[in-house]
């Protein structure tokens, strides 16, 4: 399928859904299915280096939270510009600030990209184990700087009050839920035309033998940047609306595990090898995770993901959609 | 006085850093030698930390007698580990990414565990020596830092000595550089790899009762010691015990000060630091191979 077709048809799926979240009219469904679709950009966007390229990130929190400080950063300077800004340039901020949401969504995956380059350019040259462990060390050093920083809320948490009505859409929720949406067509679309392109195949090559790919000449370390670059925009874009959501944010939700252990579980589970596969495995556990976080607790929540992931890596590596296509290719034969 | 609070937190330092040499110990005999990514390993410490703390609560039995007679059961679950780790990945050859995902995995179970079991409030031992400290002129050694820091440098003396001196031992430090030749010696490398990984989670035990000793603990208190154990491995020279000594003694070292000087908020941010600096600069580490 060729990709604008591939556009249309999600595009088509996500105005269906959209429309019939509308019909039923209840504002829990677009709380409930903000988390769905932000979960799918989260696993999308780790899959693109953990699947395509084969290294592990475990510091997804630290790159979701950048997303999430990079709006308090820029909702804080609009609330008071002229504590922040020298007299001559009051006048064009005030007109450019508050900033709306979209841009707020840029700048956070802009961010997020930037400490992506940063931190690949360190580690990527070393063997993947480093860059996995350096991840996990990134979340925590950009946790202290946030905890120290009292501008965006230090370790207080800081809030972020969302309008309570909004033109076209009417609750907030609904704009935020539409905006997410199109985040996710659009992450899944980003996704599914890397895996088709030259850079698919050359993320491909590393995943499979780095050396074998660096010696016929594949440029892996460019290609790893770019995989970095663009899994942290992608992970930035997803937290930056988040503080409108939640209302409050404080660093332990912004730099929660459990986003990490997300990110790895869903793709995990979906299968890594193609953007079907997070997307599936984002929508099946994240739907599982609201119905028990409501139904029993939210502790029971993670461990059943922790279990399902640790399941899944021993018993279907391949996931959900290797464990069809090994079913399918099975009946085929018989 | 700036010197008196210089000198004792030098001294403070030098006992923490001969605490995570203990915690370190284990990783690196798992990662440095044989190049199994356990990042789960402080997940287990806090299990001995609440091990610790049940037969303590309950019995009143001192923590790190505990931790003594725990080792055979930790040293049990190390095998039981290693074997689901081998069957599952290392003997299909897929040992990099989703190995480190069942690690993660695990980390994160033993924590959620933890939280349902004991819920998120903070547990602590009482023993004798907790409250107590031993002066010498302007410097305070509290023995609620002292006690662990001996035994810890106790053990990890032990495990340097079976570690050069004994069969096993040397075997274990030959496995990672070339498990073939161990095997044309009629060495199972297997085998030596299920020891040296049940020894490395014993030395949880240890830490955990260690860790409970010198600090309250939570079920997410593992976390913070993640990324301080890798950076003093990566630091110390991947597989180098020696290595792993100096590199915890001088985080350890440059952790306090940073405390005393600068506050709490940023001591996490140390070792973080100087792991992406060592990372950056000289991923060998100091005494690297």
């Amino acid at each position: 399928m060729r990709t604008p077709l591939f556009t249309l048809i999600l595009s088509a799926i996500a105005a269906a859904l959209y429309l019939s979240f509308r019909f039923i009219d209840n504002d829990y469904l677009f709380f409930a299915g903000y988390v769905v679709l932000q979960y799918v950009v989260i696993a999308t966007a780790w899959n693109v280096l953990g699947g395509y390229c084969g290294y592990v990130n475990f510091g997804s929190a630290g790159f979701f939270a950048i997303g999430v400080y990079s709006t308090i950063f820029f909702y804080n300077i609009g609330q008071s510009p002229g504590d922040v800004f020298p007299e001559f340039l009051l006048g064009p901020m005030q007109w450019i600030f508050p900033l709306p949401l979209p841009v707020l969504i840029l700048l956070g995956g802009v961010f997020a990209g930037l400490v992506g380059l940063g931190m690949g350019y360190l580690t990527l040259r070393l063997r993947g184990v480093f860059f996995a462990i350096a991840t996990l060390a990134l979340a925590v050093v950009l946790e202290t700087f946030i905890v120290n920083w009292p501008f965006v809320g230090g370790s207080r948490g800081a809030y972020v009050i969302p309008p309570e009505k909004i033109a076209v859409f009417g609750t907030f929720i609904q704009y935020l839920f539409v905006l997410m949406l199109i985040l996710a067509v659009g992450s899944l679309v980003a996704a599914r035309l890397v895996e088709r392109s030259r850079l698919g195949v050359g993320f491909a090559t590393i995943r499979d033998d780095e050396l074998a790919a660096e010696a016929s000449g594949v440029p892996t370390l460019r290609l790893k940047l770019v995989a970095t670059v663009l899994s942290g925009a992608l992970f930035g874009m997803a937290g930056a609306p988040f503080p409108f959501y939640i209302g409050y944010v404080e660093p332990g939700s912004a730099f929660n595990l459990s986003y990490a252990v997300n990110a790895i579980a869903m793709p995990m589970i979906g299968g890594t090898t193609s953007w079907i596969g997070p997307m599936v495995g984002a929508l099946i556990l994240s739907t599982l995770q609201q119905v028990v976080t409501v139904t029993i607790s939210s502790a029971v929540n993670l461990l059943i993901t922790g279990l399902l992931l640790i399941g899944f890596v021993i018993l279907a590596p391949n996931g959900l959609v290797g464990l069809w296509q090994g079913w399918t290719a099975r009946r085929n034969k018989s | 006085m700036q010197f008196d609070l210089l000198i004792n937190a030098i001294i403070a330092g030098l006992m923490l850093g001969a605490f995570y040499a203990a915690v370190t110990a284990g990783i690196s005999i798992s990662f440095g030698m044989l190049d199994i990514v356990n990042i789960a390993h402080p997940g287990f410490i806090i299990l001995g930390s609440y091990i610790a703390y049940i037969v303590n609560s309950r019995l009143g039995i001192d923590p790190i007698v505990v931790a003594v007679l725990a080792l055979p059961v930790f040293y049990a679950l190390g095998a039981l580990v290693y074997g689901i780790y081998f069957q599952s990945f290392e003997k299909r050859g897929q040992d990099s990414l989703r190995g480190l995902a069942f690690f993660f995995g695990l980390l994160f179970v033993t924590e959620v565990m933890l939280i349902l079991v004991f819920g998120v409030d903070y547990r602590s031992v009482t023993t004798t020596y907790v409250g107590g400290s031993i002066n010498i002129g302007p410097m305070e050694f509290p023995l609620r830092m002292l006690v662990p820091a001996v035994v810890s440098l106790g053990m990890f003396a032990a495990l340097q000595l079976y570690m050069s001196r004994t069969f096993i031992g040397r075997a274990v430090m030959a496995v990672s550089q070339d498990p073939q030749a161990l095997e044309l010696m009629a060495v199972d490398p297997t085998r030596i790899k299920r020891i040296a990984f049940s020894l490395s989670m014993a030395t949880c035990a240890m830490a955990g009762a260690f860790l409970i000793v010198i600090q309250p603990v939570l079920p997410s208190s593992g976390r913070e010691y993640i990324g301080r154990v890798f950076a003093i491995c990566v630091l110390g020279g991947l597989g180098s015990l020696p290595g792993t000594l100096i590199a915890a003694l001088l985080i350890g070292v440059i952790e306090s000060i940073a405390t005393t000087f600068y506050g709490p908020s940023w001591a996490p941010a140390v070792s973080f630091g100087l792991l992406l600096l060592t990372l950056a600069v000289r991923p060998s580490g100091l005494l690297g191979r």
